[in-house]
């Protein structure tokens, strides 16, 4: 027999995010699981519990005899759990620290770090979630808000699922409608014209279209919405930043690399998270020393979503400011005139590099005016793609925004298909392609649907 | 007293059952240069249609070109009996069209079973078979009642409805194959006994009646088309027939319904006498009437038998009524007030071999070098026969000849499509062949089931030198035509008087042929107006091919996209013998579906309902890795 193949040896990780919460859980998924604990683990033996039990013990180190942390650790055995394998899940107390070293201990034991998402994908490999769902369990992890986790949780319950089902359902009426006249042409069965299946593509391709407006949004409560602050030195980038900061307390984590550069730091600004791009760099212009300008501030601007160019309004405005405002002409911008405490020297209307879609705010950092104003344009930013979806489903995937955007092109050739004249069984070959990318979003395929559909809808003979 | 056995012949290949499998196999076989038998159990029922007078139709009609392209019999004997023709779905794409003939029926039996005769390595006998001469798993012969042992090198066997046949006819029930024809048991149990797993299906055909007792005045007629057409790609148009028979077409109505339901529980489909699985597409009119009960009326076409017969076929009237409530029915139908009945309907139950049991070569996986073909599948229709008769036929013959089998891909045919389906998925009813069965089938149009099949025909020796060189010279013009459209330049001026008669603005700039010859309004003909004549000659289909791959490049592009993908999977083998459940991670019923079915490509495993892609992903993986665990042979 040959050895098993390498997705399914054991693994394990910390499966809650990292950060300040007091219990963390490190999840171990596989058919060692539970040997593999058991030589960490002192307390009853996990091999006499019963599955799904949490029982009460403490980490080990094998090596040492140390004790590392107070545990409750949960035991769920094959096929009723989350992977279908048999998972054990050890419930930490210590802290970061703590969680780190059981973790490691139980690599020590012989399971293998997971990769992102390596849980799930076993999941739906070993059939126990379908694909919107997978996704869904993904972004649930690495959910950033409230909001986002609310996502996550509509998605797991397969509301994607069940409305990319509802839009295949209507499609497949359609192909019903149209292979029956294919097929028994001398039956009096309804035609179903090219106008009928211009309007069935032009009403699937405005849902299609609704789902996708929210994918924008979905990408950033995935993600984080990449938002750079930017300006000058001394227009009071920091104390904004610290208002930002201070004022939620609400940093999810630090994506930090392996220095002390903090390179990224989320912030939850009425549940949307804000991905900060090179807060480190905000911060260094604040050290005087002031070597660092304009040019790491474009990497900065290059790789947001939305920039937040703050101006000192008690200033004229000088060769820095205006190579910002260049260098930002093509992205969405908050463009702050801070220091509104102060006398104000430059006005918004003076200012002849501002577009027409800029949201212009005046703050004064310093006194804690007009950040609240921040927080509610930045909300009513990313609200506006979710609002306009009426199905409280959001696309969070690049896959499904993709497979999305596919299926409405599919759409757009039964458009000009119809109106290039083209006969309906040619037209099908693009209704067909659109339900099958459909499909692929589900990660079903049911080749037989089609024509079960067609006897059970229509009267036929021979 | 027992029959005392002899040994008879020896054969190459022998043929059991001589309906539309039957002698398109023994015929491949015979042409292939096999000595063949072919043995059936009544010689006046050879090519028989025992329902339906016709022959094509959607998707039907395109496995009738495809036999023919291969070099079969089906569309040259339509070609020889039909009484009327008529082309389908006009108003659809190229893709759709579907020729349908109607034959007549005694002729088309007569004319097949004149061919089978004058066939050189061809012996037509009459005899029923019993059983099996099998040698450790290998079959190497049939016994027939008489006591005859034929030894041959393979055995195709297209035993149809006759298997165990069973008629019903309201309280009715007698042991009987089609048309009141001896039933084969034997046969059955000898499978049976081998090891096959036989289910039972369910067919009917509708009443009979006396064209002189129709009042055709109340029908609507339907009559053949007045434009040639033929099945054969070598039937000429010029021996188009003139004088064709119409159809004609009446409707149930209430009253026809009210007698139906108030006699249902004398309806063996309803009062559980039937246990056969009965075809959705195919239904008795009594399965319509309870189905789809709000439906006011139902189509009934009224099709002549024959030429030189008044027998009419009461179509989409296929019932097991008991006869009493039969003539009630016929009789509320308007046009039918007075008919006379000539044979009642039946429905008939009958065994097939599932045919998951089968290679794609059409080889039984329980027993080697038997191969089965037509109803005994599964299938239903004479054009899914003739085209598994076909294919059997030409394997039959390959493996006698010790040569590699011969297998029509998904995208090459849909006869291809079809065996596929039956071997990879199975059925639980009379399979039918329908165009939306095929996923690529803007490629598989009847149109260039020559392109598609006639190589293929031709290396298997089914082909003439003479037909051979025909085909070439006509797709020989097609590319030189196609090459010249997309190198002649069209100038506004030499397009204006077009452009002008159609109420169509002028071309600004010059334009390639075949660029302008994509517009919708444009056809080949106003082309070669605008262009004049190229050096090839250019006929009726060689127009056709050229006004199709233009007009419709785009989407066979697409299609072509398709099925490069296919091909990929295609060509991912799966090792014989593979013990799925050594395969770890593969879902329990995965590894039962693809243990029952072994495919042969993972393509094939990834259409197996019950299989998942993920088990796809780690079939692949798992094939990848080399180590591969083997059942014992």
């Amino acid at each position: 027999m040959p050895s098993a193949v390498t997705e399914y040896d054991t693994i394990a990780a910390i499966s809650t995010p990292p950060g300040e919460g007091g219990i963390s859980i490190v999840r171990v998924s596989g058919d060692q699981a539970l040997s593999i604990v058991k030589k960490v683990f002192k307390g009853k033996d996990l091999a006499k519990v019963a599955s799904h039990t949490i029982n009460y013990g403490h980490i080990v180190d094998p090596q040492t005899g140390d004790l590392v942390d107070e545990v409750m650790v949960s035991v769920m055995l094959a096929p009723k759990t989350f992977t279908r394998e048999d998972v054990i899940e050890v419930n930490t107390h210590g802290g970061i620290v703590a969680t780190n070293k059981v973790l490691q201990l139980i690599i020590g034991a012989g399971a293998r770090m997971a990769e992102p998402g390596e849980f799930t994908k076993r999941a739906f490999l070993n059939g126990r979630i379908d694909l919107t769902q997978a996704e869904s369990v993904m972004d649930l992890i690495r959910a950033k808000t409230d909001k986002a986790m609310q996502v996550a949780v509509n998605q797991l319950d397969g509301n994607l699922t069940h409305l990319i089902g509802d839009l295949r359902q209507e499609i497949l009426d359609v192909l019903a409608q149209v292979e029956v006249n294919i097929d028994y042409p001398e039956y009096d069965t309804e035609q179903m014209t090219t106008k009928m299946l211009l309007e069935k593509a032009r009403t699937v391709s405005a849902k299609i279209d609704e789902l996708l407006k929210t994918a924008d949004s979905g990408e950033i409560l995935q993600h984080g919405l990449a938002t750079a602050i930017i300006g000058k030195p001394n227009v009071g980038k920091s104390s904004l930043l610290n208002r930002l900061l201070d004022e939620e307390k609400a940093i999810v984590t630090d994506v930090a690399g392996t220095t002390r550069d903090v390179v990224e730091q989320y912030v939850n600004i009425d549940g949307v998270p804000l991905k900060l791009i090179d807060t480190a760099g905000v911060r260094e212009t604040n050290d005087k020393v002031e070597k660092i300008g304009v040019e790491r501030s474009k990497q900065a601007i290059s790789s947001a979503d939305l920039i937040i160019l703050v101006l000192d309004a008690s200033r004229e405005l000088e060769e820095d400011d205006i190579q910002l405002l260049d260098a930002t002409q093509d992205k969405r911008r908050i463009i702050i005139f801070n220091k509104n405490d102060l006398i104000p020297v430059i006005h918004p209307l003076d200012v002849k590099q501002l577009k027409d879609d800029d949201i212009i705010l005046l703050t004064s950092a310093i006194q804690n005016d007009g950040i609240e104003q921040i927080k509610q344009t930045i909300g009513k930013i990313f609200n506006a793609g979710i609002e306009d979806s009426s199905s409280n489903v959001i696309i969070t995937s690049a896959r499904q925004a993709g497979l999305l955007r596919q299926a409405k092109q599919s759409l757009e050739d039964v458009i000009s298909g119809i109106e290039s004249g083209m006969p309906v069984d040619l037209v099908q070959i693009d209704m067909t392609a659109c339900w099958d990318t459909l499909g692929e979003i589900t990660g079903e395929s049911y080749p037989d649907e089609l024509i079960t559909q067609l006897f059970s809808q229509f009267c036929l003979g021979k | 007293m027992e029959v005392k056995e002899f040994d008879s012949e020896t054969y190459d290949v022998v043929v059991v059952g001589a309906g539309h499998a039957g002698s398109e196999a023994a015929l491949a076989a015979a042409r292939m240069g096999e000595k063949t038998l072919l043995v059936t159990i009544n010689l006046d029922m050879v090519a028989f249609m025992p329902c339906n007078p016709s022959v094509g139709g959607p998707a039907k009609g395109i496995v009738v070109r495809e036999v023919d392209a291969l070099g079969g019999q089906m569309g040259k004997n339509i070609d020889k009996t039909y009484i009327q023709m008529r082309m389908l779905n006009t108003g659809k794409g190229p893709a759709v069209r579907a020729l349908r003939a109607q034959a007549d029926k005694n002729m088309y039996h007569r004319v097949m079973k004149d061919t089978l005769e004058q066939e050189p390595n061809l012996t037509l006998r009459q005899g029923i078979v019993e059983k099996l001469i099998v040698e450790d798993g290998v079959c190497k012969g049939v016994v027939t009642g008489t006591g005859a042992r034929y030894h041959a090198k393979t055995v195709v066997l297209t035993a149809g409805t006759a298997s165990r046949g069973k008629i019903i006819i309201g309280e009715l029930m007698y042991s009987s194959g089609p048309n009141n024809s001896i039933p084969s048991i034997k046969l059955s149990e000898d499978l049976e006994k081998h090891g096959f797993k036989l289910s039972r299906f369910k067919t009917g055909t509708p009443p009979r009646v006396n064209k002189n007792t129709i009042d055709f005045s109340v029908t609507e007629e339907q009559p053949g088309d007045k434009e040639p057409n033929h099945f054969s790609f070598e039937t000429p148009d010029s021996v188009y027939l003139k004088d064709q028979i119409s159809c004609w077409m009446t409707y149930t109505n209430g009253t026809t319904h009210k007698i139906i339901r108030d006699n249902l529980d004398r309806a063996p489909m309803f009062s559980g006498v039937i246990e056969g699985v009965g075809p959705r597409y195919c239904p008795s009119i009594e399965d319509k009437v309870v189905r789809f009960a709000d439906k006011p009326r139902h189509q009934i076409f009224l099709e002549p038998e024959g030429r030189d017969t008044q027998e009419y076929y009461v179509g989409d009237f296929s019932t097991s009524m008991p006869e009493e409530i039969q003539l009630k029915m016929v009789h509320s139908v308007a046009g039918l007030e007075h008919a006379q009945l000539m044979r009642p309907g039946y429905a008939i139950e009958y065994d097939v071999v599932e045919p998951w049991q089968l290679k794609l070569n059409m080889e039984t996986k329980v027993v080697k070098n038997l191969f089965t073909a037509g109803q005994m599948n599964g299938t239903s229709g004479y054009e899914e026969a003739a085209g598994q008769g076909i294919m059997a036929g030409i394997n039959a013959a390959l493996r006698a000849q010790n040569k590699d089998p011969f297998i029509l891909r998904r995208d090459e045919a849909y006869i291809g499509v079809m065996i596929d389906d039956l071997v990879t998925k199975g059925t639980n009813e009379p399979y039918r062949l329908l165009t939306s069965r095929a996923e690529y089938r803007l490629i598989l149009r009847h149109d260039n089931a020559d392109e598609r099949l006639t190589d293929k025909g031709y290396t298997l020796g089914l082909i003439s030198d003479d037909r051979y060189k025909k085909f070439q010279d006509k797709w020989n013009a097609v590319a030189l035509e196609l090459k010249r459209l997309s190198r002649k330049m069209i100038t506004p001026k030499m397009a204006e008087p077009f452009m002008k008669e159609h109420g169509l603005k002028s071309l600004k700039d010059g334009i390639l042929a075949d660029h302008l010859l994509r517009r919708p309004e444009v056809h080949y003909e106003d082309i070669v107006d605008m262009i004049g004549e190229g050096g090839a000659e250019v006929d009726r289909r060689v127009k056709e091919q050229v006004e199709i791959d233009i007009k419709y490049a785009g989407y066979i592009k697409k299609e072509q996209m398709k099925i490069d993908r296919l091909k990929k999977m295609e060509s991912k083998k799966i090792p014989e013998r593979l013990d799925y459940t050594k395969v770890n991670g593969l879902a329990t019923e995965a590894v039962q579906k693809l243990s029952k079915i072994n495919p042969e490509t993972i393509a094939q495993a990834s259409r197996i309902s019950g299989v998942n892609p993920a088990d796809i992903g780690i079939l692949s993986v798992y094939i990848e890795q080399g180590r591969i665990a083997k059942i014992a042979e």
